[in-house]
């Protein structure tokens, strides 16, 4: 079957998926809208359209993420009359009248439902496109994610899947790297390399065997966007990857994906086995001499196997540890062999622009950093979920209109950008435009795409030394700067938090800091001290108040504060006492409550549980 | 009779892999799937497959948060300690956990139960804290929510 054809039985398969007049429910069901319930919904609505006749032409499908997880479930519904509308927060009770009102009825049930996906308007529901939190967004990455079945490559085919593949295939792979070179596409891990070049240079390197590798060993905490897409359209980072191999002249791809991640290495499997049936992987692909194959590698649980070097000692079986470079594995990687790498968003980026063409992709973004980039925004942030937005948006835009603005109208003191790697820009800097060069001028990067959104109940010593925490953890102990200078970085904020440090501390900080920068073996190493330097340049107020009024500002470090309770403001509702895990907390019904001192744990569940304010820190 | 039956187990693992290197990790995955964690004999037989050392072979597993050397608890419990979870009082989960039933993460209670473990990151940040039970995930857990859970399993 040529491409042609596969295309026009694609088209044929979504037109029965996409046609207006057949009843349809899609279930938002990747991981964060499991973690919310969406198998049970799933579960409801085949229950409740089994055995009823009058149902039995509706098609029930599990879709990926539209990127809004903090109104998980996500249910789409197409009732009688064609319109697409979108509910939220679905639960397994509310499927019942779902399917009487909408799916058999034809009336949207509207207090539960968010917009119309497509379709006339229905009374003030808005479009899925003129939502606060959608309308700035761009999609290229996330282009199918929620809108096809991840599970149907006929689906992505039909959306223009592999026809940049198709197109590449018909062009010289020199002038595929050119086409990726004017598209002005960086790396999306984090470093921000070109990706062009990065391809030229595998291709120039002499050999007959070479590699390409997907990156999805997505280890940062806190970020979820690789996740997103392998789970919402496996095939866009597949397509990438088989341009890839093209381009450099590889036989061979590896998919390293983090174990962590059981549903997209699920749909990854699913859509190599549908490539293989497509003939878009084996010998002679599409007709053409072009041959490859590619295989699934589960990662172990290591966060240094982010790195590329450590990567590929993984892939081969060893102590996933970094190696020094030259040689770059562009000439010696995997095996060996000249070797190119690449990130899941960066090679579900490239199949949309030998799709659409690398002028379309260099004419979104700024002057020097071009397209779109996913972020995970998450922390104290009223709406989390999976963003993709043109660079050069400002950070304000991101945070106030597409997040909503701080969790519970707190005030806004840092986002954290970059993971474990990057840093904390502070308030003062919210108009800045989100690009490599902005984000790198304020000390911070760019990196995956991580966003923790942090308030002023958050303390940001604390921040900086759970970073280090979790670098001291990681790091692979190979070079001693990173290993040791770990280790130190967190033994002092540890002693900071505890009301034990002293302002020499501080230079410390600096010191070993910029060492690590300076002569640690690989990113890991490198990049850990920024979450300590980043807070240090921007809160220096805060780690004084820590270090000389042995106060926490933020009421969050333990040994420097103390939980009392408002008399004025407590109703004697009893629901500190409940949640208080050590009986701390006494008092009669109706009547203040008071907390002991001395049984406190200072865990601050009573501070949660508290409807009234009434908890205080000291 | 146990550990001949073990010893069939692992051969089948391994006749399904080849022995070059390079399938040690996933060799090492599907025996730990299989038995639940990574016994000495077991990795006696890794290293003799693949013509390694056992030294090289422990190397390797050890280097990896996945493997385990002890069976796990018949539930297990894992809180993850993600930046989004951190913020939004995953720690305090984690303790709630640690009070109810007695263990410190990478261990199992003595009834066999439970078994506890941090993880860095489940990537469900915008639901957290999230706490994953028998690979069942649960997000916007609380002290309170996992000590009823908890309860329920017990």
């Amino acid at each position: 079957m040529n491409f042609t054809d596969i295309k026009q039985q694609s088209r044929q398969s979504w037109e029965r998926f996409a046609r207006p007049d057949a009843p349809r429910v899609l279930v938002g069901s990747a991981t964060c809208g499991r973690a919310a319930g969406a198998l049970d919904v799933l579960r409801a609505f085949r229950e409740a359209c089994a055995g009823d006749p009058a149902l039995d032409d509706v098609h029930i499908h599990e879709v990926g993420c539209l990127g809004m997880c903090y109104a998980e479930p996500l249910v789409e519904i197409r009732g009688p009359g064609g319109g697409r509308v979108l509910y939220q927060g679905v639960r397994g009770d509310m499927v019942p009248d779902l399917v009487r009102e909408h799916l058999v009825g034809g009336r949207p049930v509207f207090n539960h439902a968010v917009c119309m996906m497509e379709g006339p308007p229905v009374e003030d529901l808005p479009l899925f496109q003129e939502l606060p939190m959608i309308r700035h967004q761009l999609r290229v990455v996330v282009r199918n994610c929620g809108i096809v079945d991840p599970t149907n490559i006929h689906h992505y085919i039909a959306r223009g899947g592999y026809s940049g593949f198709a197109r590449a295939l018909g062009m010289d792979s020199d002038a595929v790297i050119e086409e990726i070179k004017a598209s002005g596409l960086r790396g999306r891990g984090g470093a921000g390399f070109p990706t062009g070049l990065k391809w030229g240079f595998a291709r120039k390197s002499a050999g007959k065997i070479k590699y390409v590798i997907c990156n999805a060993d997505e280890g940062d905490p806190g970020a979820f966007m690789d996740r997103s897409v392998l789970e919402g359209d496996p095939h866009a980072v597949l397509e990438g990857l088989l341009i890839a191999g093209y381009a450099i002249g590889a036989t061979h791809g590896y998919v390293y994906c983090r174990a962590e991640y059981p549903l997209a290495i699920e749909r990854l499997q699913k859509a190599i086995q549908q490539m293989r049936e497509k003939r878009l992987l084996g010998r002679k692909i599409l007709g053409s001499p072009f041959a490859f194959e590619i295989t699934i590698k589960k990662g172990a649980g290591a966060f240094v196997c982010g790195e590329e070097t450590s990567l590929m000692q993984s892939i081969e079986g060893k102590r996933g540890m970094p190696r020094s470079r030259p040689p770059f594995p562009a000439v010696s990687g995997l095996f060996g062999k000249p070797t190119n790498i690449n990130n899941v968003e960066t090679l579900a980026a490239v199949s949309a622009i030998m799709e659409k063409g690398g002028q379309w992709y260099a004419g979104i973004g700024t002057e020097k950093s071009k397209g779109t980039k996913t972020f995970s925004l998450a922390g104290k942030i009223t709406r989390t979920g999976l963003i993709e937005v043109p660079m050069g948006i400002s950070l304000r835009t991101i945070i106030e209109d597409i997040g909503g603005g701080v969790l519970d109208g707190k005030g806004f003191k840092a986002v954290q950008t970059g993971g474990p790697s990057g840093g904390c820009v502070p308030a003062k800097h919210l108009d800045l435009p989100v690009d490599y060069e902005h984000l790198a001028q304020v000390g911070s990067i760019m990196g995956s795409g991580g966003m923790i959104v942090i308030d002023d109940e958050s303390c940001m010593v604390d921040v900086a030394k759970y970073f280090l925490g979790f670098t001291e953890n990681e790091s692979c102990g190979k070079c001693v700067p990173c290993r040791m200078g770990t280790q130190h970085l967190l033994r002092i904020l540890t002693a900071i938090t505890e009301g034990k440090g002293s302002v020499e501390d501080l230079e410390s900080i600096r010191k070993i800091g910029e060492t690590m920068k300076k002569a640690s073996l690989c990113g890991l190493g490198q990049t850990a001290p920024n979450p300590a330097l980043t807070t240090l340049d921007s809160f220096m107020d805060e780690y004084l108040a820590h270090i000389k009024d042995r106060k926490c500002p933020a009421g969050v470090c333990r040994a420097l504060i103390r939980f009392r309770i408002d008399p004025k403001l407590c109703t004697g509702c009893m629901a500190c006492a409940k949640a208080c895990p050590v009986g701390a907390v006494s008092g009669k019904k109706k009547k203040p409550h008071r907390i002991d001192f001395d049984l406190c744990i200072r865990c601050g569940a009573c501070r949660q549980a508290c409807k009234f304010n009434a908890v205080i820190v000291e | 009779m146990q550990a001949r039956k073990a010893r069939k187990a692992i051969n089948a693992v391994l006749k399904a892999h080849g022995q070059k290197r390079d399938n040690l990790i996933p060799i090492l995955q599907d025996i730990q799937e299989r038995m639940s964690c990574l016994s000495p004999e077991a990795l006696h037989m890794v290293a003799e497959h693949l013509h390694l050392s056992e030294n090289d072979v422990y190397g390797v597993a050890t280097f990896y948060a996945q493997f385990r050397f002890h069976p796990p608890g018949r539930h297990r419990i894992k809180v993850c300690q993600g930046t989004a979870c951190h913020v939004r009082g995953g720690g305090q989960v984690l303790e709630a956990i640690v009070r109810k039933i007695g263990i410190f993460p990478g261990e199992t209670t003595e009834d066999g139960n439970f078994s506890l473990e941090r993880v860095a990151c489940f990537g469900s940040c915008a639901l957290p804290p999230v706490v994953v039970v028998d690979d069942k995930v649960y997000g916007r857990m609380s002290a309170r929510k996992i000590e009823k859970l908890i309860e329920g399993l017990e």
